[in-house]
């Protein structure tokens, strides 16, 4: 079984990644684009039966550092 | 004054580290990441710069949860002493031993360059050999260094005199220009730029020595 965990800088914390690609995005002619933010996508690999629970006590302890990061888990 | 210092894979500051705690008196062991306990006896325990695990995942995500660091936590714990400089703050914070955490640079670049820092509280045993209000000069070297802490957090923060460092000229972006804090009992300190860089007249600087030295001073009176 897969799961999916979407990293994202929480709102409120400044992306200068995601800054710099609305700027490029901008250069580049594509207009209206108010606001870009960057983050991650972690797939895992995972023994059947591993619960969601378990994910998100892996995201909690390694895959996102909760004092600046959100984070959600797709599981299947 | 005896030291430990931590080698990550990656670790290429742990050197200059341990040389400038030697230069000041100590006695230091050089400790693999992958050992489960620091030598007996350990003073302070000395969190080195560099690309620890290559920054995989975040800065100092996979080196905050390697063996040695659980005898780290226990060590500061228990009221020893840790110096984290540059990805040795990232650990720190990854770890939780020091609030916040550290992002990309606002300017996206890797940065560096010798900054001037003012010391923004003396009452630690890291910035003692300071007066506050003193304008150091120390080297910085890196690419997220860019301080955050909630607005709580940082008030908390001023409030108990626990930001030891702030940049002059904020070179990357950190909340209230903030290079380098201490825990609730003062005795962590983290910090992006690299006093052990600045300790040694071919450096180009040596405005580092001072917290070096105050170091020994404190466990030679203790």
């Amino acid at each position: 079984m897969k799961a999916r965990v979407y990293v994202m800088l929480k709102n409120g914390v400044l992306d200068p990644q995601g800054e710099a690609v609305r700027h490029a995005l901008g250069s580049l002619g594509f207009d209206g684009v108010d606001g870009v933010r960057q983050g991650k996508v972690i797939e895992l690999d995972l023994a059947e039966g591993t619960t969601e629970a378990t994910v998100n006590e892996m995201c909690e302890k390694l895959l996102a550092n909760t004092v600046i990061e959100s984070y959600r888990v797709e599981m299947g | 004054m005896k030291a430990a210092v931590i080698v990550f894979p990656g670790s290429n500051c742990d050197r200059d580290l341990a040389v400038a705690f030697e230069q000041a008196g100590a006695d230091v062991t050089m400790v693999w990441h992958k050992d489960t306990a620091l030598p007996e006896g350990i003073d302070i325990v000395g969190v080195p710069g560099g690309f620890s695990f290559g920054d995989y995942l975040r800065c100092g995500a996979i080196a905050a949860n390697s063996p040695i660091c659980q005898s780290l936590i226990q060590h500061a714990e228990r009221g020893g002493y840790a110096l984290g400089v540059c990805n040795g703050f990232q650990i720190l914070t990854e770890t939780g031993l020091l609030p916040g955490a550290l992002r990309r640079n606002a300017g996206l670049k890797y940065i560096c360059r010798t900054v001037g820092l003012k010391v923004a509280s003396a009452d630690t045993a890291f910035t003692s050999g300071y007066s506050k209000g003193d304008v150091v000069n120390v080297p910085i070297a890196h690419h997220d260094g860019n301080y955050f802490v909630t607005d709580e957090k940082l008030a908390e923060l001023q409030a108990e005199d626990r930001i030891a460092f702030t940049y002059t000229d904020n070179p990357n972006g950190s909340v209230a220009d903030i290079a380098g804090v201490v825990s609730k009992n003062r005795r962590v300190l983290g910090m992006m730029p690299h006093p052990e860089r600045a300790a040694d007249i071919g450096h180009g600087g040596t405005d580092g020595v001072a917290m070096f030295r105050a170091l020994a001073d404190q466990f030679m009176l203790a």
